[in-house]
């Protein structure tokens, strides 16, 4: 479980969070929505460590984040994995060297061994015969695929997901959200997603965080996030034409 | 209150300078807009004394950042295995592939000092194998570590900014971050291991290469006979402006990755920022050599 308490960050004289309470539960895909510009992406870096809050804690498990020195908060980093928006591939390695980059990094297993780990990953995320490949020349979808195969590589307790859907078809995109949803449910670990795109929260939404200007403003999940009578989320989540549609 | 208008007129003799139509009818529409100018000239002069007051911030903020940059890039790499193995690729990219344009230069340069040199001897007292000893001092102490030095912090320092900072913009340095990486010792650290290592091996092989160049010159013009030349290389020798010119260039390759390293690794935004940030790198770079060439030069040779 992972839990942020009064976060709140500024970027010169402007506030981004304001005393963002939230938790995020074990085995269950946790989506934080928001408007662009809301403050999601801030809040998920904070999180993860790659901001300092200004004020508030991040604990994870019981353990304060916010409070640990480089030493700790570095052994506590190899228990998480993250999904960048452009997937964030290393452009001088191939998809293989990708993927063990983390194995090589920390562990000290033959070499066969970390073979055999990334080509169990890869092929849990649909990926074959792509060992080779740069990723330049990858398509966008198999691109965040390795990223999550490298994400996974290191059998992480946290998965933070920033916009996984960007830049990607709609059936792409599905194919992407159901991966995220069946890797937390299948090694039981705390998943974040942060998202604007409705179709991954009305599949994957086990628990939902609506962030309004960098406020904590709702929290609730799939199936009640269509018929509450917040207005805000309304405004958010019924703003295009598809979603009123289906409200209507 | 008069008109302006017919003042000028009165003294006028119809070559003024000043055209009577361009101004303006209305006097008190001249006072405005001479309150105006006043007022923009205010401003101008606040805002040069607010852009020099935020220059000279900048100037200690990026040093005090380049300083605790370098703390984190100077700590104990995580896999010494991985260190040895970026090490072997950035003496390759950094050093081998600069072969090429290090030996170009170093051959003309040295060859553009003996002619010059050749050329401006015109007393017969002073003996011809003075050319091959002012070709050896020139290339040996200033030539070889300092210019090339500086068209190294072009190529190489362009390079290092260019590559950090796409990673920074691409959010690989972040993922690195997130996977429990000390990204700026893997990523900086060896960079400027490579470049203190193999820079004076490229210096050596420049002034190699610039002193063959002045002998070559002075064989195909005529101007200096071939034992000439060698009894001038010969002369006074002292092994000490070796030392002096590879001190000199250990200096200038820490400075050339290190600050390269830093713009690169400082960079915030996309590809423009990521062109900026390597302009900056040749550009800071050049300058510190420039500056620490006359410290360096001062220290050890006085």
């Amino acid at each position: 479980m992972i839990e942020g308490r009064n976060i709140s960050k500024k970027f010169g004289d402007h506030q981004v969070l304001k005393r963002v309470s939230c938790s995020f539960e074990k085995g269950k895909t946790n989506l934080i929505i928001g408007q662009s510009g809301s403050g999601k992406t801030v809040l998920m870096k904070c999180l993860v460590g790659l901001f300092e809050v200004d004020e508030g804690m991040v604990v994870y498990d019981d353990r304060n984040f916010t409070q640990m020195n480089f030493e700790a908060r570095k052994k506590l980093r190899q228990e998480i994995g993250m999904l960048f928006q452009g997937g964030a591939l290393f452009d001088s390695m191939n998809v293989e060297q990708n993927v063990m980059f983390p194995l090589n990094m920390f562990t000290s297993r033959p070499e066969d061994e970390k073979l055999d780990r990334v080509n169990f990953v890869l092929n849990r995320v649909n990926l074959e015969n792509v060992n080779k490949l740069m990723p330049s020349e990858l398509s966008g979808g198999m691109r965040k695929r390795v990223a999550i195969a490298r994400a996974i590589a290191m059998n992480p307790q946290y998965l933070f997901c920033d916009e996984p859907n960007s830049g990607l078809d709609p059936q792409t995109s599905g194919v992407i959200d159901h991966l995220i949803q069946e890797i937390t449910q299948e090694y039981n670990i705390t998943t974040i997603v942060n998202t604007h795109d409705m179709n991954s929260v009305l599949s994957i939404g086990d628990s939902v965080v609506f962030i309004y200007q960098g406020e904590f403003w709702w929290q609730g999940d799939k199936s009640t996030i269509l018929h509450t009578d917040n207005q805000k989320l309304n405004d958010f989540v019924f703003g295009t034409e598809l979603t009123s549609r289906l409200k209507k | 209150m008069f008109a302006p208008n017919t003042l000028i007129n009165s003294y006028g003799s119809g070559k003024s300078t000043i055209k009577l139509n361009s101004l303006p009818d209305d006097w008190l529409a001249c006072q405005t807009r001479i309150r105006n100018l006043m007022i923009l000239k205010r401003q101008f002069s606040g805002i040069w004394y607010f852009s020099k007051k935020h220059y000279m911030l900048k100037v200690f903020s990026n040093i005090g950042n380049y300083v605790m940059l370098m703390q984190k890039v100077f700590s104990r790499p995580q896999k010494r295995q991985i260190f040895w193995k970026q090490l072997i690729h950035e003496i390759n990219s950094l050093g081998l592939e600069s072969l090429g344009i290090v030996a170009f230069i170093s051959v003309f340069m040295g060859a553009v000092v003996a002619i010059q040199t050749a050329y401006n001897i015109d007393s017969p007292l002073i003996p011809m194998s003075m050319v091959g000893f002012t070709t050896r001092q020139s290339v040996i102490l200033e030539f070889s570590p300092t210019v090339i030095s500086l068209i190294l912090a072009g190529k190489v320092g362009s390079r290092i900014a260019s590559e950090i900072g796409t990673m920074r913009v691409t959010e690989q340095i972040d993922a690195l971050e997130i996977m429990g990486v000390n990204s700026a010792n893997y990523l900086i650290f060896p960079k400027i291991t490579a470049s203190v290592l193999i820079n004076p091996v490229l210096i050596v092989f420049s002034m190699w290469l610039g002193i063959l160049g002045g002998w070559f010159a002075m064989s195909a013009s005529g101007l200096v006979s071939t034992n000439d030349f060698i009894e001038g290389i010969r002369i006074d020798f002292e092994g000490y402006t070796i030392f002096y010119a590879l001190t000199k260039t250990v200096f200038f390759a820490f400075i050339i990755s290190s600050i390269s390293g830093f713009f690169g690794y400082m960079t915030n935004g996309g590809a423009l920022e990521v062109g900026q940030a390597s302009t900056k790198a040749v550009v800071f770079s050049s300058i510190t050599i420039i500056l620490f060439n006359l410290v360096l030069t001062q220290l050890l040779l006085t």
